[in-house]
């Protein structure tokens, strides 16, 4: 039997009950669409995520007391604002070593008050990270030796707090200690589920007051270039073990992070796929189920075309073609959907960018048509086996 | 000139809920070329058993039956159908036309499976029709037709492979006594101007009389 006709009549066939064969399709355009759109959105937080943590800077190293493993419970820091100075001798590059010691207070002006993260640092930060200012200027060493109440705060917190005013040169209380405000940080967004725009930078030796807390939570360095990433962070590590023989501390590199968070994110779309595959395969299921009922329905052709002539394959091709063609047809409509449903679902939803590969409407068609071979051969196998007697004497 | 059909002592049984059913039991008939022969019989007698190991669409359980010169035990599934494509027409009682597909194509329906190609199935499924007098109803479907009509359309299809034998089951069974004349008429001026033999299987003694010869099913034997 040619291809050809093969297809005319399965067209025909799906036309016949076309109410029938939609519903049919239902299933698998529900599942196909929703792996799609899971894939999509599951790419596109993953892409966010890296366009974050690159947004930091290049070529980071973060140190923090304790091992940074999954599970392992957070280790009281026992670094030290000298330390700080320490590793910047030991790398070569004094004053390059950005310290944090953070904590959430109550940040107030005149009436208003918000609740916010303070960060207290030093004034390697700018030379660290990238965090540009829009107005005023950064902490100075002068402001960290002589534990100066100043401030840089950032551009949301600012636009919250002083409602259009100038910030500049106003005096904000953290805590319930006054604090003048230097300057503005430029928006950068959030970092990580961090909102970086909510965060004030004070001078660590006032935020140690503040807290009551001597220490520093974690340093943050830069390599000078991408090759000395390594060497840098074995020099990093060296520094400390002299110092603190029992401790132990964790200098990890922005590929570190990229690759634990990368690693969670492909988890978690993996499962979220797997969860909408199985939509997909109830979907073929109910593709068999459909066919099955055709093959009784036309019983009595089958028996026709066989006496005719038709061979056990002719049928075979004809009903596995049928049902393949309810796959892909379903397939390209779930493809259709779930591509316009992710751009629509990212376009609504400021936190949930959908990236579209190229793969994965390719790979959702393939699989659509797997589906109506896998589940059309039972039904197109058992209309190919049919006696031909028997099948014309059906009612 | 090799027999179009023959059949040597062939025997058919089935089970049947369990019970063993003899249908035939050691029948011969030959079918020659350009033959036309009435097999008749009561209901039950083993006639359409007959008629399905005549047109190759069953197997004897014993015996020996040659279907277009070959012997069908030595034919898988497969081969059997070509050699069905090729050698018989099968008419039915009730027409058994695709209903969604018109008068040309439920004719050219059997060229399919010798890998015509649609246009040349058409013409030559045109042609049969204007055979059988229906060569201006083509596009129609068969709800469109009359009994007849539709009696015509599937003589046609049986035509449309320019088989050696024509077996008919029951022809007339679903048609009025004219209609039932006109396509008796129909299947004997085939049987005179080409030369395809036909074979007609019928409970009905004014059709059968018509043939040149009868053949008598009764108990899954031939009488005499």
């Amino acid at each position: 039997m040619r291809l050809a006709e093969a297809w005319r009549v399965a067209v025909t066939a799906l036309r016949a009950n076309l109410l029938r064969s939609a519903l049919t399709m239902l299933g698998v355009v529900i599942g196909v669409a929703s792996v799609v759109v899971l894939v999509a959105i599951g790419t596109g937080a993953k892409q966010e995520v890296e366009a974050q943590v690159q947004g930091l800077g290049s070529n980071l190293i973060i140190v923090v007391p304790g091992r940074l493993e999954f599970g392992s419970a957070p280790t009281k820091s026992r670094l030290e604002l000298s330390d700080a100075d320490r590793i910047g001798r030991a790398i070569g590059q004094p004053g390059r070593v950005a310290v944090t010691l953070s904590s959430g207070e109550t940040v107030r002006f005149g009436a208003r008050s918000m609740f916010a993260t303070v960060n207290g640092t030093n004034p390697a930060v700018p030379r660290v990270f990238v965090r540009p200012l829009s107005r005023g200027s950064y902490l100075r060493q002068s402001d960290v030796d002589t534990r100066r109440r100043v401030v840089i705060v950032g551009s949301s917190l600012a636009t919250q707090l002083f409602e259009g005013a100038d910030p500049l040169g106003r005096t904000i209380s953290i805590g319930g200690v006054r604090f003048r405000v230097l300057g503005v940080f430029a928006s950068v967004g959030s970092s990580l589920g961090a909102d970086r725009d909510n965060e004030v930078h004070i001078p660590v030796t006032a935020a140690q007051r503040l807290f009551g807390d001597m220490r520093v939570d974690a340093l943050a360095l830069k390599a000078p270039s991408t090759g000395e990433i390594d060497e840098v962070r074995r020099t990093v590590l060296g520094v400390l073990e002299s110092r603190y023989p029992d401790e132990e501390f964790s200098a990890v590199t922005q590929d570190q992070i990229l690759g634990a968070v990368g690693r969670i994110l492909g988890l978690l779309t993996t499962v979220l796929a797997a969860i909408a595959a199985i939509s997909l395969l109830v979907g073929g299921v109910g593709v068999s189920n459909i066919m099955l009922v055709s093959v009784r329905e036309r019983t009595r052709e089958i028996g026709l075309r066989k006496a005719v002539g038709a061979r056990q394959r002719d049928v075979l091709l004809q009903f596995l073609l049928e049902a393949v063609l309810l796959t892909t047809i379903g397939g390209l409509i779930g493809i259709a959907l779930g591509v316009g449903g992710s751009l629509a679902l990212s376009a609504a939803i400021d936190q949930l960018p959908a990236v579209i590969t190229w793969w994965s409407p390719l790979l959702a068609f393939g699989v659509s048509a797997a589906v109506g071979v896998f589940f059309g051969v039972v039904p197109a196998r058992r209309a190919g086996r049919l006696d031909p007697v028997d099948a014309l004497r059906s009612e | 000139m090799t027999a179009a059909l023959e059949a040597v002592d062939v025997t058919r049984s089935y089970q049947l809920d369990g019970v063993r059913v003899e249908a035939l039991r050691g029948v011969s008939v030959t079918i020659e070329q350009g033959d036309y022969v009435a097999v008749v019989g009561p209901s039950g007698s083993g006639k359409s058993t007959l008629m399905h190991l005549l047109g190759g669409l069953d197997r004897p359980t014993t015996g020996t039956l040659r279907v277009g010169g070959r012997d069908v035990a030595a034919m898988d599934q497969d081969e059997l159908a070509s050699v069905r494509n090729a050698t018989i027409g099968f008419v039915f009682q009730s027409f058994q036309l695709l209903a969604r597909t018109s008068a040309v194509d439920n004719v050219g329906m059997p060229l399919v499976y010798r890998g015509l190609r649609r246009a040349e199935r058409r013409r030559r499924a045109a042609a049969a029709l204007e055979q059988v007098g229906m060569g201006h109803r083509l596009s129609h479907r068969p709800s469109q037709l009359s009994g007849g009509e539709q009696q015509r359309v599937a003589i046609a299809r049986a035509l449309v492979g320019e088989p050696q034998v024509l077996l008919a089951d029951e022809p007339t069974g679903n048609l009025d006594t004219r209609t039932g004349d006109e396509v008796m008429g129909l299947l004997e001026r085939l049987n005179a101007e080409q030369g395809v033999a036909v074979v007609l299987v019928t409970h009905d003694r004014d059709v059968a009389a018509r043939a040149r010869r009868q053949v008598h099913v009764r108990d899954g034997l031939l009488e005499s």
